[in-house]
């Protein structure tokens, strides 16, 4: 299989090279670099494409992989690999930033330069897709890192009108979070002499519980706050509601799963016995997250606001299949991951969308969509349907599966305490019908406020909109008919990682 | 057909793509691909029928499992094959010679129904193949047929009722996905593909309850409907999930059946199981004390109320527990008792949903009531242990309750799109006479008009099946009681309907008139079977009929086999009580009788009772308000977690949560300057320099846009790290 060894790096910075060139052209140009930004995406894509098709499905190990030497004072090795876990989350990111840089074709933010920020975007791209191909601890940090600065510029110039404090807050968040991280990287290296993912799990067997425990607590912080995990959320609703579209469409699509992919890979494949322990405190925080993530959405009186705290909640259900430390509850997570990125992602579009018509999200100033713009009141519609998990769409797959996995959790964890977990989680889906019909009945339903019924901005879904919106509509019916698509991928995987609970 | 049933809902599903697609430009705009889907499923679904019953007597050899493959279902195969040893061991202990089930059977003249289940793989997960499938049995094909034939004569009846409404083609859209929808839940062959069509019918509900939502008490009543089954589905996916691992990791239908039969799940898991699913089945099917959505939902167009909100969807709790009955039976220990959840609930439903339909004088508020009402006595039948009388009654009175809908609608059609009998209607027997023919048939069937009406056998089996004055699985004194007295009501709530709707002077205003063929003719074909349909299950008391025209109903429908409860495990079947039915009779008798008396204005006692009488007048106060339950439920509960609650969570998270990070914040930023004015430049320089120097880069880029605070708190938290690094490396690595 190492036959293919180029594609990963190619795919990863591809992306950067294209960034490169944008650097080089002038800003004036504005058609030119969206061109740029988009062919070089779409390019990217298509590499992705190959990897796709030169998948060996049946086979649960990495593949494409590439093992060089690196930093070798640390004995760290520029190793990149894809199994079936990292498989949908790659995927996902190289169909979503095409998509998002189509939808920017007209809907640059203020104050505009889409040089600057399609170059960005492309950077976070090689970030995102670097980290989900990374199997050395060093490299993967690299990545997670680079994730964050284009980021933090995109909510600090382009977000809304509280961004500074929006885009600190969220930089400044993650960045805590990843100094326990990398703490617990040279941890793991003080004791095993190598950040080679694929050794480590057996080298950190021999670690003393205790320490394990300590390393564990470090990634926790890290990985939690990406996450966001309850009560390290406070950074997400800031930064969404602050957020260009874009950014905040690449934030829940793909930036909130480097924390649960994270959780997955690293955590608890490396230390399964620390996991074992954190498993309970997981879940406890993952069932507050879906209960209290649904309380804050029913508070919110802004549209986009509602949308980011509706990701503590979802992100809750992921967290608490991965805290269950099976097979069926890891399944389901990573189902929910890619679920929650193409629903949420869709969710933050419309809102984009819907700022831009009517300059504002405030809920109770909306109403009667449906009248006014139908298809987009519609996709409002499918997509919140979708994003209360609704059977035969994609969200049903992250929330019920996890809710499943929780009532038979991995064994030595106490089955008492995830089955009442299980039921406060099944009331989640009751509070987050709620919160979400609420929402579309006050801005679908009805009929148009006065002060927009004739405004001549208001008009329906455009093309721009409609090509990087259908692969969103698309991929959600897809895994909601077939889920096996991606259960039986990341089946593979997982029994191959064998993690013995 | 009965293998490729999938094609039947793959009908309508496909018809709702194209009427969303192309509906608006096809003749007729809009119900064209539904019509002639749902017409196609219809004698898609008769041929089955017809297959099943040709199929029905015959027996075989492996415990009526022939058609079952192994891939789809394992447990009843291994469940069948055991008790087959078993009894191949009991017989050789007994010198008898023969060797299987089948042929035990033979000997004693019963046969085995033997369903067709077929299934493809859906998904992998746990080392558990999930497969989708479909299984034709008795209960499946007779849901089919109610189903698409009430959904054709829903689509014809609409063509003429919905004319140029403002979302024509939304409308015959739904409707298609719904039938889709729920001809999906009926054919489902396993737990998970059941939640599946669950759910989405119940987004079929929402979506035309709430058809006309520009105005806020539609929608509002579409997100009640929503939302309130939500709380059952919670029911649901916990049952569901406990039924799971029950089996051994099963979602199969016949795998959890033959374990639970067999006895092995435990006692207390099916108990806890059946509760749960309870829950669910309170909502969907609108038992008390969650069925408070169902008269609202009747906000949606009249058809709809006909189709799914008396025919059929809110018959989806019933049909689940019927499913699953053996989890029911044993969990709930039904043989042989006097009492238990299900027939509580049920018994309950049927008596006080009865009650509200006196009050109202929206007619179809009444019929909505009055479908609470019946819903319950399925459920108390199930609840007692009468299976096939539940199945029986939910057949007849899906004829008898679409056509008094339809009727409700005919009428209103006439009366300027007014649904209050009291104000608007009146008189109208002559001006609407086949309306006024139909509803009355349809209206005596429901009261149990006795030996022609189809109400009639199918209630009277409900109330010989409680055992209270026979022998059946157990003596449900309690449920005969409730039951009988909620047939008073509804004989009398129905009479009042009829003598407001049809009797009296004409109050409205205009001139009514008589519907056309498209809305006449499916009330006539309704009124039919709403006669004909209790022909079908004749008691074998009647033995001077010929055999083969007793109970062909149960024959055809009941599972034998060992997914369900036999005559083992004490589930037995209820006969015909003479007495019984000569009691309910004239209990039906009396309320028609009286109610009549009381508005001809022959009884005088009663008028104004409620004014005179406090006792009365309380009693009224509580029913008008429907037992204070919608205000508990949406102005105490839903305010309190819309309100207080929500904003109280959110006030935790803007000033604790946000307030120790933003506290955070400003204190490292402090502790920052201080340790760059006081320390750092004397202490420890030459340490951190590299780090912060690192930092200070990173932080040059940022200054352009931002205000600069980014590197400091760089600087300290790599700093900082740097430090608790050290400190754990020394910890380790000692």
């Amino acid at each position: 299989m190492d036959k293919y060894n180029w594609a990963l790096p190619v795919v990863t910075f591809l992306p950067l090279a294209g960034a490169l060139v944008m650097m080089l052209l002038p800003k004036e140009e504005e058609q030119l670099h969206k061109a740029i930004a988009l062919l070089t995406s779409l390019a990217t894509l298509a590499v992705g494409v190959f990897v796709f098709l030169q998948f060996d499905y049946g086979n649960g190990h990495f593949q494409f992989l590439v093992d060089r030497s690196w930093i070798e004072v640390i004995n760290s090795r520029f190793i990149m690999g894809i199994d079936g876990l990292s498989l949908p989350l790659f995927g996902l990111t190289l169909a979503v930033v095409p998509l998002v840089i189509i939808y920017s074709w007209n809907h640059i933010p203020d104050p505009g330069n889409p040089k600057a920020f399609l170059a960005l975007m492309l950077i976070l791209e090689t970030g995102m897709i670097g980290s989900f191909v990374a199997e050395d601890l060093i490299l993967f940090f690299v990545f997670f890192e680079i994730v964050l600065l284009p980021m933090y510029f995109m909510i600090g110039v382009w977000g809304g009108p509280e961004r500074k404090y929006a885009s600190i807050k969220f930089f400044v968040y993650t960045l805590f979070g990843s100094a326990l991280m990398i703490l617990s990287f040279l941890a793991l290296y003080q004791h095993a002499h190598t950040f080679d993912m694929r050794q480590l799990r057996e080298l950190s067997a021999t670690i003393a519980h205790g320490t394990q425990l300590l390393i564990f607590g470090g990634m926790f912080v890290g990985f939690g706050i990406k996450v966001p995990m309850f009560p390290f959320h406070t950074w997400l609703p800031d930064a969404h509601t602050q957020a260009p579209t874009q950014g905040s469409v690449i934030l829940a699509a793909v930036l909130l799963k480097l924390g649960t992919y994270g959780f997955v890979r690293i955590a608890i494949n490396i230390l399964p016995e620390a996991a074992k322990s954190w498993a309970p405190v997981i879940a406890v925080l993952a069932v507050i997250g879906i209960i209290y993530g649904a309380l804050g959405c029913l508070a919110q009186t802004d549209m986009k606001r509602l949308i980011a705290f509706s990701s503590v909640a979802h992100m809750g259900f992921v967290m608490l299949g991965i805290a269950t430390l099976t097979r069926h509850g890891i399944n389901a997570a990573m189902f929910g991951m890619v679920a929650h990125g193409l629903i949420t992602g869709m969710l933050f579009f419309v809102a984009g969308s819907v700022k831009d018509r009517f300059h504002t999200l405030e809920i109770k100033r909306l109403g009667g969509m449906l009248i006014q713009m139908p298809k987009m009141g519609w996709i409002l519609g499918f997509a919140s349907m979708a994003s209360l998990g609704l059977p035969g769409l994609a969200g049903f797959w992250g929330e019920f599966p996890a809710i499943l996995s929780a009532y038979s959790p991995a064994a030595g964890l106490s089955v008492g305490l995830f089955r009442t977990l299980m039921v406060i989680a099944s009331l989640g889906t009751v509070l987050a019908a709620g919160y979400l019909l609420w929402l579309y009945q006050r801005t679908a339903f009805g009929t148009p406020p006065e002060e927009f019924a004739d405004d001549p901005h208001v008009h329906d879904v455009v093309l721009t909109e409609w090509i990087a919106w259908a692969p969103f509509l698309l991929g959600i019916v897809v895994f909601g008919v077939a889920p096996g698509l991606m259960f039986n991928v990341t089946e593979t995987a997982l029994k191959a990682l064998n993690l013995g609970w | 057909m009965a293998d490729k049933v999938w094609i039947i809902p793959a009908l309508p599903a496909l018809s709702f793509l194209l009427t969303l697609a192309f509906g608006k430009r096809t003749p007729g705009k809009g119900h064209f691909f539904g019509l002639a889907a749902v017409g196609i499923a219809f004698v898609l679904s008769l041929v089955t029928a017809g297959q099943w019953l040709a199929r029905d007597t015959a027996h075989d050899a492996v415990g009526g499992l022939d058609d079952v493959p192994a891939q789809c279902a394992t447990a009843v195969h291994s469940v069948a094959e055991e008790e087959a040893g078993a009894a191949h061991e009991a017989t050789s202990n007994h010198g008898a010679s023969r060797p299987t089930v089948a042929a035990e059977g033979e000997g004693e003249g019963e046969h085995f129904t033997r369903p067709v289940v077929r299934c493809v793989d859906w998904f992998t997960s746990g080392d558990v193949k999930f497969t989708a499938g479909t299984i034709v049995d008795g209960q499946s094909v007779m849901m089919l047929v109610v189903v698409t034939l009430i959904s054709l004569l829903v689509h014809v009846f609409s063509t003429d009722y919905v004319h140029g409404d403002r979302r024509y083609t939304h409308y015959f859209a739904f409707l298609s996905l719904f039938t889709a929808s729920m001809l999906f839940f009926v054919l489902s062959d396993n737990l998970l593909q059941m939640i599946v069509g669950w759910e989405l019918v119940g987004v079929c509900s929402f979506a035309l309850i709430g058809h006309w939502w520009e105005e806020k008490p539609n929608s509002d009543a579409a997100l009640k409907a929503f939302l309130t089954n939500r709380v059952g589905d919670m029911g649901l996916l916990v049952g569901a999930v406990i039924l799971f691992f029950a089996g051994g990791q099963r979602f199969h239908v016949l795998d959890i059946n033959a374990l639970a039969n067999s006895g092995k799940i435990s006692h207390t898991l099916l108990l806890i199981a059946s509760c749960c699913l309870i829950a669910a089945v309170m909502s969907k099917s609108g038992q008390f004390i969650l069925h408070t959505w169902l008269p609202d939902a009747m906000a949606g167009p009249t058809p709809v109320s006909a189709l799914i909100h008396a025919a059929t969807m809110v018959v989806a709790g019933i049909y689940m527990v019927a499913r699953l009955y053996p989890v029911f039976f044993h969990g709930l220990s039904i043989g042989g008792s006097s009492i238990n959840l299900l027939a509580v609930v049920g018994s309950v439903t049927g008596l006080f949903g009865a009650l509200l339909g006196f009050v109202q004088s929206d007619i179809k508020k009444t019929l909505a009531y009055s479908t609470v009402s019946q819903l319950g006595f399925m459920v108390a039948a199930l609840g007692v242990g009468a299976w096939t009388a539940a199945m029986f009654h939910l057949f007849t009175h899906a004829f008898f309750k679409a056509c008094l809908f339809l009727g409700a609608g005919s009428l209103s059609h006439a009366c300027h799109h007014s649904f209050n009998m009291v104000d608007d209607m009146g008189g109208l027997r002559k001006i609407m006479p086949k309306t006024f023919a139909t509803y009355v048939i349809a209206m005596l069937s429901l009261a149990g008009f006795p030996l022609v009406t189809a109400g009639f056998w199918s209630k009277d089996e409900i109330l010989a099946g409680t055992g209270g004055m026979n022998d059946a699985n157990g003596t449900y004194y309690f449920v005969l009681v409730m039951l009988l007295l909620g047939a008073f009501c509804t004989a009398a709530y129905m009479t009042r309907t009829v003598w407001y709707a049809f009797f009296g002077e004409f109050r409205g205003h205009g001139h009514p008139h008589e519907s056309g063929p498209r809305i006449t003719i499916p009330l006539i074909v309704l009124s039919v079977l709403a006669v004909v349909a209790g022909f079908v299950n004749l008691p074998e008391y009647f033995s001077f009929l010929p055999e083969s025209a007793l109970l062909r109903f149960e024959h055809a429908i009941e599972p034998v086999g060992v997914f369900f409860p036999g005559h083992g495990q004490g589930f037995t079947h209820a006969g015909f009580n003479p007495v019984l039915a000569t009691i309910a009779t004239l209990i039906g008798f009396a309320g028609i009788g009286l109610t009549w008396a009381f508005y001809t204005g022959k009884l005088k006692v009663l008028e104004g009772l409620a004014g005179r009488n406090k006792l009365a007048g309380l009693g009224k106060r509580i029913l008008v308000n429907k037992y204070y339950l919608d205000w508990l439920y949406t102005d105490v509960i839903t305010g309190f977690v819309k309100g207080p609650l929500a904003r109280a969570t959110y006030w935790v998270n803007q000033n604790v949560l946000d307030g120790i990070v933003n506290g955070a914040g400003k204190g490292a930023v402090g502790t920052g300057r201080w340790v760059y004015d006081k320390i750092d430049q004397t202490v420890v320089d030459g340490s951190v320099n590299g780090i912060a120097g690192l930092a200070g880069a990173t932080g040059g880029g940022l200054r352009k846009a931002q205000s600069g605070r980014v590197q400091e708190y760089a600087a300290l938290f790599f700093a900082a790290a740097a430090l608790l690094a050290g400190v754990i490396v020394v910890a380790v690595g000692s």
